[in-house]
Parts: structure tokens; sequence; C-alpha cells
């Protein structure tokens, strides 16, 4: 039994969702010519999230990945909330004053954010109001603080990131009188995400990464070759730097309990989440809050259980690491993609079949004949060869989904096969975990000339 | 890498044999590309300048040398036959679907054949015949369309089966074959090596030629041309002949008053190979699989293969100019499509090694038939371009023409068809020619099959209820620019989409056609006929009658609010159109033309009306929407709506009369239908058409009024043996071989046009006669349906050839127009048709090699008609071609 083209192309398709900048006669003054993303679910329901938005008040666009774990509760909240905090961290304080006082007199709102969004991905009505509320008291406080200083985006990341993630713990601590809010709220608390988050502001690229999602960029060399730059570090077992960091806040008695079998405390892969107070809270808090909490939490075995060798949290952080790029006219787009992608592909290979797929054939090489001996079946066998590879570019729109059938299609010559791309999308729901997690991607597409102008200019 | 390919396609030193013309041109061919000082200076002026020389210019050189012109001075910006023709593949081939391309490219087979006997250059021609393959049924039945007409021509050929095309060529995989046409006369020729010849034989008729000297404008005074500027100096001439290839559009418009000719190039592939072990013969045919969309040809010991893929490439939109065509890039990728079917068709070739890919650019036309003729705009300015990659086919015939058209005023052969007028400015923007060029060239290859729609290039002219009626189901053609609706989908019904349609046998349509006749028939039903071509002719005096007395064969010195149906004819007596001229006044007049004639019409005016300010000529085709309420009941609903009387007592036939219908005033109404059914034309101002048509549409529904479309009306109105310009009736065509001698006033007490051709005719006889076959034994739903162009035989002999054809609704019997001509039995010499000649024979149609029975008919059948009439208010006009 195999699924037929058509079908492989609806399951790979369902999810994708493509932007572009709109042009203003005609030009396109944005770095930013658009985006593609897409997810392919392993988990039913899929653990990952994905966010993408232009900032209104400021410049800039959002752009992010989330991978859920232990539920998709924490991964979606983050996914609803972490740009409004960071919008609202880079806000002016005019700015700040002007909003604060529309919800004050019960004004229409100044817009922040205009979200690009896929239809399946929700924000959770129910909650709007608890989260708006804990925004607005951010905002408040950021008003009273006010430095006075223009606001540096690095810090800006930071705080947002931190902010939400004390809101979330916060939230959960204290409850909520509506029974299906406060189980919310526990969920994503008790949940745990990792987040990875580009902020693209004319040539200024940030990424901010907590845990162990990638940002990748693409380089065509001068050659017309392809190569990848990192633009994150995993905060994992893998990473020296995390386990030293890691190392160092805790006493030197934990040392060996601290990381087991590339594990945080033998139970969490990633070094740095959003939620996931059982790696936060200390043991009583924990135990107060399960105990008055509803029936359904008291009987899930997994919070209730304390992780071992747990003396001095916190043992997790959600603040991320920031790294600064200013864009050049070769780094032709950024890919934001959960760990699912990179299990399966290098770095250098996704950059490569990206590249090639938004420069489309045109910059395949052509041949030439030249004084070389050739016969006809040689070169009708070349061609066909060089047809195949670019029909299975020309199925996809979308650069993320061609990304996505190449990590769940590639055989080991590293072109997409249909036999396998078939059989790894027909396995049944219990099984495909255990040979794919979720993949989200986001693929970002610069505007090298608007780059170019802007290096001018400098 | 270019000139090596030259030296590749012609073997021959031609400068050694004829040291004389070297000595003009001092150019070191082949040696050097860097200019040179030009020995002769240019003449200051000539009779005719000649700016191409490739196939086209030195083919026209060549006639008009031969027919006697010696003042000629023919220019080349590069060298001769550098361009295109250098390029070209050299297949000479005849089978062509349309008549005078098929003439032509026999011409032009006859006159290679012994070109080089008589210059002494060597031309390559050998004459290896061709075979037409054909993979499927319908592609067989068009091939065998085609051996029908070129058997009657005499040319030799044959339907074979696929054994036999194993035996003609070893090395093609007949398996997906079902049979295959060959043509054992088609020859292979050095394109290049052809012109040269062309140009040799030329000069030494006294044609100068210049090379590396390039036009940059004509100049036009007065509505004719003066001279040409060039890089070298003004040459004064009196005709200019544009013969630039893809260049010709650029070289139109640049000069001041810009000549519009519509064409654009593609780039165009073909593969050379070395030869095979053991060298293909020189003599082996040249193979066209078009189904495979190729053409595969020997050439020196290996082969010549390319085709004419899906997805062309155009080039020069932005209109560059090159002095010679450089090697554009290979394309591989490109070629695939069509290497795997050249693999697909000769499995043997895959060890063959290959030399080279070539890309050659050729022109192509928005309607995939070559541009000859003269300007409409600019007298003297002559045009021969676009050649859709036949230009060694057709070359010599074209040029034949074109030089017969500049010495006498018009070719030996009815060119309509390929004549630029038949093109309006619409057709010259560079982003329609673009998108057409497209669609155009993958047809080449396609099936082509009766009424086939071009799909680009669409939606450009429209009449104002074009929303309307496609939103009541309308299925649409375009004619001229203008669409026009085929017939109306009911609601509910399917029909095959446009790939599957194609068929020669009964089309998806035919029974909503069929409702649409029934509804004329018996109800009243309406259709939009604002495509027509229409201008008043008005004057002070009494000058506008007495021109058109002189241009149109009927008498126009009618009551105000007549209508005449008459030709405009040539000095023959042939129809240069047909039209219907209403008296509006004393002093001025409406006429009405077919929609393809607004460019050739207004020339032809233009050129014979006198210069008087006084007389004044309009074209006020944008200004009327036309509706046609064909049907008994339509004198119900235009009386209810105008409150006036419109019975035959009131409102004669063939009579006009402005009105008011519904709210709107000066509607102009005529009480013709194009058709012969009773019924009425409304032509309506613009701005009224909506309210009009809403309103007919709303009185109408009482008497079960409903839209129709072109092929109702074809049908009904062939049925009634009603000819059509430019199907039908051409310039070679008089209304005494075709039964309207009732509209020739010979004794109308004045001169007009072609009249003493007319009294020669009236005197001594017709030698063709306009016939109308019903036929006997044809199965509508089983048989394959006439087109036109089928062959007439008489006794068994051939006469002639259909023109045009239809179903008959109400005979429930195909129709066939078409002329008889009688050939002497033994020395093939035309004699006059006589009307006995016609009543005493039996008659068959040749369909695609099968014979029809049918029955001969010099009148229309009276008992169609459903009004009793004078018969001189028979209304025998029509105006759509298909």
């Amino acid at each position: 039994f195999y699924l037929t083209p058509s079908q492989v192309n609806s399951i790979l398709k369902a999810n994708e969702y493509s932007f572009k900048v709109p042009e203003f006669d005609g030009k396109n003054v944005s770095s930013v010519l658009g985006f593609d993303s897409n997810q392919l679910p392993a988990n039913a329901p899929i653990e990952d999230r994905r966010s993408a938005a232009t900032c209104l008040q400021t410049r800039g666009m959002l752009l992010g990945v989330f991978d859920g774990h232990a539920g998709c509760a924490c991964a979606q909240a983050v996914s609803e909330r972490l740009f409004y905090y960071i919008a609202v961290s880079l806000l002016p304080h005019e700015t700040l004053l002007e909003i604060e006082n529309a919800v004050e007199s019960g004004r229409a709102l100044l817009p922040i954010l205009q979200w690009h969004k896929h239809p399946n991905d929700y924000f959770s009505k129910e909650a709007s109001k608890l989260y708006f509320n804990s925004l607005r008291t951010y905002w408040q406080e950021l008003i009273d603080l006010n430095s006075g200083e223009t606001t540096d985006v690095r810090e800006a990341l930071i705080n947002a990131f931190k902010r939400l993630d004390n809101d979330i713990s916060l939230e959960a601590q204290v409850g909520d009188p509506n029974s299906f809010l406060n189980y919310l709220v526990l969920r994503v608390a008790f949940s745990g995400a990792t987040a990875c988050v580009a902020h693209v502001d004319g040539v200024d690229l940030h990424i901010a990464n907590t845990g162990d999602s990638r940002a990748m960029l693409g380089v065509q060399e001068e050659d017309g070759s392809w190569s990848a730059v990192n633009l994150s570090y995993d905060h994992n077992a893998q990473n020296e730097h995390e386990v030293e960091r890691v190392k160092m806040e805790h006493p030197k008695s934990e040392e060996k309990s601290l990381v087991k079998q590339d594990r945080l405390l033998g139970l969490l892969m990633p070094f740095r989440a959003f939620g996931d107070v059982k790696f936060k809270w200390s043991i009583e808090l924990q135990k107060r809050v399960i105990e008055s909490g509803p029936d359904q939490l008291n009987d899930n075995e997994y919070t209730k259980f304390i992780p071992p060798n747990y003396h001095t949290p916190p043992y997790l952080t959600a603040e991320p690491e920031v790294i600064h790029h200013k864009l050049r006219p070769q780094d032709k787009f950024l890919v934001l993609a959960t760990d699912g992608l990179w299990e399966t592909m290098h770095r250098q290979d996704v950059a490569r079949i990206v590249g090639e797929y938004l420069t489309g054939v045109h910059h395949q090489q052509p041949i030439a004949v030249g004084g070389y001996k050739v016969t006809l079946g040689q070169m009708h066998g070349l061609l066909t060869e060089r047809r195949a590879r670019i029909s299975s570019v020309f199925e996809d729109q979308n650069a993320a989904t061609h990304l996505i059938r190449h990590a769940v299609g590639n055989n080991e010559f590293g072109t997409v096969d249909h036999e396998r791309l078939s059989k790894m999308l027909s396995l049944p729901e219990e099984l495909a975990r255990m040979y794919r997690d979720d993949i989200t991607i986001i693929v970002v597409q610069f505007n090298s000339h608007v780059i170019g102008a802007y290096q001018n200019e400098e | 890498a270019a000139r090596m390919f030259l030296r590749l396609l012609s073997d021959i030193q031609w400068r050694a044999a004829h040291p004389k013309w070297r000595r003009m041109t001092n150019s070191q061919r082949g040696t050097s590309t860097t200019a040179e000082p030009h020995p002769v200076s240019l003449p200051a002026q000539a009779q005719v300048v000649i700016c191409g020389g490739g196939i086209m210019g030195t083919s026209v050189a060549y006639h008009l040398s031969k027919m006697g012109w010696k003042d000629i001075v023919l220019l080349e910006q590069g060298r001769l036959a550098a361009g295109t023709t250098r390029f070209c593949a050299g297949i000479v081939s005849t089978a062509r679907p349309v008549s005078v391309e098929l003439k032509m490219a026999h011409y032009s087979n006859k006159l290679y054949q012994q070109l080089e006997q008589e210059t002494g250059v060597q031309t390559g021609y050998m004459k290896t015949g061709s075979i037409s393959l054909a993979q499927t049924q319908d592609r067989l039945i068009s091939l065998k369309r085609i051996a029908s007409s070129l058997n009657v021509m005499g040319i030799p050929c044959e339907i074979i089966s696929p054994k036999k095309v194993l035996q003609l060529h070893p090395l093609i995989n007949i398996h997906d074959l079902v049979g295959a046409m060959y043509v054992p006369e088609d020859a292979l020729v050095s394109s290049a090596n052809v012109s040269l010849a062309l140009a040799t034989a030329a000069s030494q008729n006294g044609v100068q030629i210049h090379e590396r000297t390039s036009v940059s404008h004509v100049t036009i005074q007065k509505g004719r041309v003066t001279g040409v500027e060039t890089d070298r100096g003004r040459i004064q001439c009196e005709y200019f002949v544009n013969c630039a290839g893809q260049w010709a559009y650029e070289l139109g418009h640049s000069g001041e008053e810009p000549v519009h000719i519509p064409l654009h190039a593609c780039e165009h592939f073909y593969l050379l190979t070395h030869p095979l072990k053991e060298p293909l013969s020189s003599s082996l045919p040249t193979v066209v699989d078009p189904d495979g969309r190729i053409y595969i040809r020997n050439w020196q010991g290996g082969i010549l293969s390319g085709g004419f893929e899906k997805n062309p490439k155009p080039l020069f939109t932005e209109g560059r100019n090159q002095l010679e065509i450089q090697n554009l890039q290979e394309d591989w990728d490109h070629f695939g499509p069509l290497l795997d079917a050249l693999l697909r068709r000769m499995p043997g070739l895959e060890a063959l090694q290959i030399m080279q890919l070539v890309n050659c650019p050729e022109s192509f036309t928005p309607d995939m038939r070559c541009i000859m003729g003269e300007s409409p705009t600019a007298r003297g300015y002559f045009v021969l371009a676009g050649m859709n990659s036949a230009g060694i086919s057709y070359g010599g015939g074209a040029g034949k023409y074109l030089a017969e058209w500049i010495v006498n005023g018009y070719p030996s052969e009815n060119v309509w068809p390929l004549d630029l007028k038949r093109f309006g400015t619409l057709q010259s923007s560079r982003t329609f020619l673009r998108h057409r060029v497209m669609e155009v060239m993958p047809l080449m290859c396609d099936l082509k099959v009766p009424r086939w729609d071009f799909q680009t290039g669409r939606q450009l002219r429209t009449s104002p209820l074009y929303d309307r009626l496609d939103a009541q189901g309308a299925r649409w053609m375009e004619k001229h620019g203008f669409e026009r609706v085929k017939y109306f989908v009911p609601p509910g019904s399917d029909l095959l989409d446009l790939d599957h349609s194609k068929t020669f046998y009964k089309p998806d349509w035919f029974d909503i056609v069929g409702s649409e006749v029934k509804c004329c028939k018996e109800a009243v039903c309406v259709i939009d006929m604002s495509s027509f071509t229409k201008f008043e002719i008005s004057s002070t005096g009494d000058q506008a009658l007495e021109s058109l007395q002189y241009l149109f064969s009927n008498d126009l010195d009618v009551p105000v609010g007549h209508v005449v149906h008459t030709g405009m004819l040539n000095e023959k007596g042939g129809y240069e159109n047909d039209c219907s001229i209403a008296r509006l006044s004393k002093r001025s007049f409406f006429m009405i033309s077919p929609t393809d004639q607004q460019v050739h019409c207004w020339t032809w005016l233009k050129n014979h009306l006198p210069d008087d300010s006084n007389l004044v000529v309009e074209d006020v085709t944008w200004k009327y929407t036309a509706l046609n309420l064909i049907g008994p009941r339509a004198v119900d609903v235009l009386s209810e709506l105008s409150y006036a009387p419109m019975t035959a007592e009131h409102f004669p036939s063939l009579f006009c009369k402005e009105m008011s219908v519904g709210y709107a005033n000066g509607i102009r109404v005529m009480s013709i239908t194009h058709t012969g059914e009773p019924g009425f034309v409304l032509y309506i101002p613009i701005e009224y058409a909506l309210h009009v048509y809403n309103e007919v549409m709303n009185m109408g529904q009482k008497y079960g009024i409903r839209n129709a479309g072109y092929y109702a009306l074809r049908s009904l109105r062939i049925e009634k043996f009603f000819a059509f310009w430019g199907q039908d009736l051409d310039a070679f065509t008089t209304p005494m071989e075709c039964g309207r001698e009732f509209q020739v006033k010979l004794d109308k007490g004045m001169q007009f046009l072609g009249q003493e051709a007319l009294w020669e005719q009236k005197q001594n006889g017709v030698y063709k006669r306009f016939t109308m076959f019903i036929l006997e034994d044809h199965d509508t739903d089983m048989d394959l349906w006439p087109w036109w162009g089928e062959p007439i035989y008489r006794n068994g002999r051939y006469v002639g050839k259909t023109t045009s054809s239809a179903y008959s609704y109400t005979l429930e019997r195909h129709v066939c127009l078409g002329f008889v001509h009688h050939f002497d039995e033994k020395t093939g010499e035309e004699l006059v048709v006589t009307t006995d000649f016609i009543n005493q024979g039996e008659y068959e149609i040749d369909i695609a090699g099968q014979r029809f029975q049918a029955k001969a008919k010099l009148y229309p059948f009276s008992s169609l008609f459903t009004q009793r009439r004078r018969k001189d208010e028979v209304e025998l006009s029509g105006y759509q071609r298909e």
C-alpha cells in the first residue's frame, strides 16, 4: 500500500503558509521579501507551534518556532503571547503611555502586531483576558520604570522571554476562579516549550533562542554555491558551554546528578525552556500547587513526580541567548526550525536544498556540449535526471514544504524517494513519533537589493 | 562558431563562380567580420529598395528582375543569408493545410530544383521525399485531408502503412504508428545557398546588392513611400519592400508613420550530430513526427532534428536589433522533451554523437500564416515576413507573389489569407504578440481541427453586452480581435473541455446549436453582431453617391431608407468586399462589411475615393452595437417595443429606418438578418445597448426569445446558399460566378469598377460556378464532417474545391458550398461552365479520402423560405467566416 503522489502532497501541504511582504509602488522596501512556513506532525496532536507577525508600532518583523514537550499547552501559550511581550518591550515610552491611556479610558487600542497566521494556528479565546491583564501589568511596570533610554533589541528580547516565563509561573501559582482557566494555566506551567525567535529590522537580524530549536542563515557564495551559518546555539547536553553554565549555577555536590544520559537531571533534553515549573519551583511550592489544584492534575503521575536529586532549584531558565547579525547581500534566507528537522538533515544540506529551490532551476548550470564527445543517449539520461530534480522542486510552492519533503523522503543519495516518503507519511499515529519528530519550519527570504542599498548607505 | 556553421551548411565557394558579383560587394565573406570600406556607393535613387538579404529579400529581388524590373537595390545590414535563413533546417515541404501556402511551397520546390542549373550556384537540392507520421487516428485524418488536396494539385502523395514507413526509412520505430503520409517530391536544400543563388541570378539581371548597409527608416510623404534613409545615405524610391525577418516589426516602427507588422521571434532549437557509423544516405526521406513535435532530416551522414516545443521561449520582445544572429545559448534542458521524442522515434540513434545544438530564432505571426502585401497606410510600402519557420518552403512562391503584386497590382493567386491588411493595429501590441506567439509556435505541431480558436490575446474588443452574454453561458470565438458568441450553453449542461473537444466528427455542441436554429425558425433569437465593420460615407453634394456608384456594382441611387446588397469589385470584377449599404439620406450612406474588412475596405476606399474635402468617410464600427433579431416573432417584439407597426406593408424587407426602441431613440433598424430568415438588425448607439438588450429580452419572453450565436447563424446562412466574403468570395470571384448577377446593374447609367470584366463574362460565360451541394449518403453521427477545402468530383473527375460547409438542421443534411470548374478532359484547359454542365453531373465530395455522394444545386431551396418575397429582395449576403 502506497500513498499516491497527490495524497502525499495533500498531507505535506495541509499546514503550509506563505506570506509576501506587500509592495508599494511596485517596490518592496523591506529587507524581507516574505516567508514560507509549514509543519508536519508526528505527535497527535502536534506539540510544535509557530508564529509570525509584523510590529506595527515599531519597525521589524518577528518570526518564531516553538517546540513543546509534555503536551502542547506551554508551546501554544508562548506562541500566542511571546511576540506581544517582545513588541511591548520594544515600544518607546510615549507609545506605552498612549496605549495605557487608551485602555484606561476605554478607547480603541493601537494595534501592536499584525499576525500572519495559517488557519490552523489558533489563539485561545478563553485565556485572552487573563493574558491581556498580565501583559498590561508588564507595560505598566515598564512605564513606571521609564529609563528614558532607547530600547535595545537584545535587552528587549531577553526581558520579554524572562517576563513571559515569570508570568506563566505566577499565573499558575495564583490560579484562577474559573476552573477551566485554572486548569489551563497549570497545564501551561507544568508543560514546557523551547523558543527560537527572529527579529528582522532592516539589516539588523536578532535571534533569541531558548532550547534546541535552531536558526540558520543561508549564504550564497560568489561561485553560486550555498553555505550555512548558525545563528543560534542548541541548549542541550551536546553544548559544552551550556553544561558548564548549569554546573556553575549549582553546588559542586550536584555535579554528577545534574546531567545524566544527556538530559537535565536525567529527564529533560533542552537545558533552557519556558514552563516546566517542575524544574523551577521548590518542592514545597510544587506540592502546594498540585494539592490545591484540580483533580485532573492530582491524578497525573507526571506532575506529581519530583525529579531526582532536586536540591537547589531552579534548574531551568527561559532566558534566551541572543545573537545579532548584520545582514549582507549574500545572506539570502533564514531557516528557523524545530529539532525535528535538524535531527534528520545536516544544515549544509538544508542550505543547499533551500537555496536551489529559491533560485529555481535558472541557476542550474546549463549544459554545453562544447568539444566533448557526448552521445544522444548520454545526453538523454543526463536531461532525464535533471528534470527529475527540477520536477521535485516545482511540486512545491513553499520552501518549507520542499524542505520537509526532503527531510522525510530523502534516500541515501540525497534525493526524494517517493516510496520512502509514502511510508513515512502513512505510519500510524502511535508509530510515527518513533520514526520522526514534529517538524516546524519557517524560511524567511531576504531582499538582497534592499540589503545592498542599506549597505551602501552605511 | 556561428561562422563555422555557415561553412558546414554551404559547401560551395559561390564567389568563385561569379567574380562580377564579388567585385560589386567586395566583402570578404567568412574571413573578417570587421566593417570594410564600401567601394561602391549607394545609388541616389532606385525604383525599388528591398531591405533584407535573407531568402525573402533575395526571392523578391529575383522575381522582380525576372519580370523585367531592373532598377532595384537590395540592402542587407549584415551579410547575405546571415539571419534566420542561414540557420534554417532547409526542408522544402509542400504538405500545407492552407491552399495558397501549398501553392507557394509547390512553386518553391520547382524553382529550387532548377536553380543550380540556372545560376551555377550549388544549392544542395536533393529530392528526398518526406514522411509525416501519425500516432493517432485523428492525426491520420488530418494527413488524409492534406493528401486529398495535394493529389488534386497533381503533387504525388500517398497514405502509407507503418510497414511501408519502415521500408522507406529503416531507423523509424513504427510500433506506435497508425499510418503516415509520403510525399516523394519534397526536398532538402541548403537554404543559405538557395538565397545566394537567387541573389546571384538577381544581380546578373541588374539588381544592385549592398551588404553592411542598414536601413534606419523609410520616409513617407502624403501616404506614399518616397525613399529610405540608410547608414550610408539616402535612396529615393517608389517602392520599399520590408523583408527584414524578425526585425520587420522594428523597421516598420522606425519611421514617423509606423507600419504595423505583427510578428514576434521565438527561439527555435535543432540538433546536429556527427555521421552514423554507416553514414546516412543523403537521399533518405525527411521524417516529420507532429505528435512527437519533431522533424528529422539526414545531414552529412548524421541527422538534423528539431521541433516545436510546448513551452516556447519568445525573445527580442523589447525590440533589440542585431546585425546577425550570433550563437544564442544552447538550452539542453529546454530541448529535453524533443530529444525524448527523437529517441522514441529512432531508438537506434542512442550511440550517435552530438555535434551541436543550434538555437535559431524564428519569427511567428498571430495566426500562423505569413505576412505579405502593401501597407494600408503607406502606398508603395510592401512587406514579406513572418514565415512561422517555413521560410524556405514558402520563399520562392512568396517572393513570386509579392513581385507580381508590386508589378501588376495584385498577385496571380488569392492571397487574402496572407495579406498584411487582415491585421489591424490592435495586433501590434508587443504584449499581445509575445503571448500569442507562445501559443502559435506549439500549434505548428498540434492537430488542426475545424472551429479552433486562439486562447491568448483575447477579450480585447468586446461588445458592451459581453458580461451579460457571458453570464448566460456564452462561449466565445474571436474575429479581428472582437469577441463573438459561438453558442450559449444552457445551464446544467456540460461541454467537453478545450482539449477533448477537438474533433473531425460531430462536435459536442451539435444539439445546442440545433435548438438555437429551431428557435430562429419558430420564434425569435437575438445575436450580438457588433463586430461588423461599419462606415458612414457622406458629402455636401452628390459626391458620395457618384463615388459609390463607381465603386459598387449594384445601383445605389435608390430611395432613402432602402438597403442594397452589393459587391465592391476590382477591375477584374472580383470581390474586394461584399457589403450592405443603406441610404440614410440623399447624401449619406451607411455601409456594413465583414468584421475583417476594417483595414482592407478602409484602404480600398481611401485609395479609390477622390481626394475631396467635401466627401467624408468615417469608421463608426465602435459607435454601434448591433443586435440581430432573427425569427418570425421578431416583428412582434419590435412593434411592441416601438409602438410602431413593423409588418411587411409598413416595414418591407431591405429597408432601414431610425426609430425608438424602449426609451432609447435613434436606433437604426434594418430589415435584414444576414440569414434569409425574417427579422431585423438593430444598430444601437453603444450607450443604449444594455437598455435595448434588456427591453428586447423582457418583451421577447412571451414570444420565446433566446440568445443565439454565430454557429446557428452560419448554419442558417449556408443552407440558404449565402456566400460569404473571405471564405467563399475573394478577389478572384465575380458576382457572375456565384449567381449574383441580380446585384450587378450593368446598365445603371454610369461606369463602375469591374464593369467591363462583368460584361465580358455576361457575354462569354463564366469559368467557375458557385454551387451548393447536399451530401446524400453522409451519416452525421458517424462520418467525418466536411469543413472546407474538400475536393469536388463530377462524374469521377476533379472539378474544384468546397469553400465552406455546415449542417442544415432544416434539411437534416450537410450542405457544402464550393466552386465547380470545367477542365477539358484531354488538355486540362478551363472551359466555360454552363448551367447544364452543373446540372448534368454526378457529384462526390472527398472528405479525407472518403467520397460522399452529393446533389448539386445552383439555387437555394425556395421551400425553406417562410415568407414570399420579390426575387430581387431576396437577401443574398452573409459575412461571417469560420
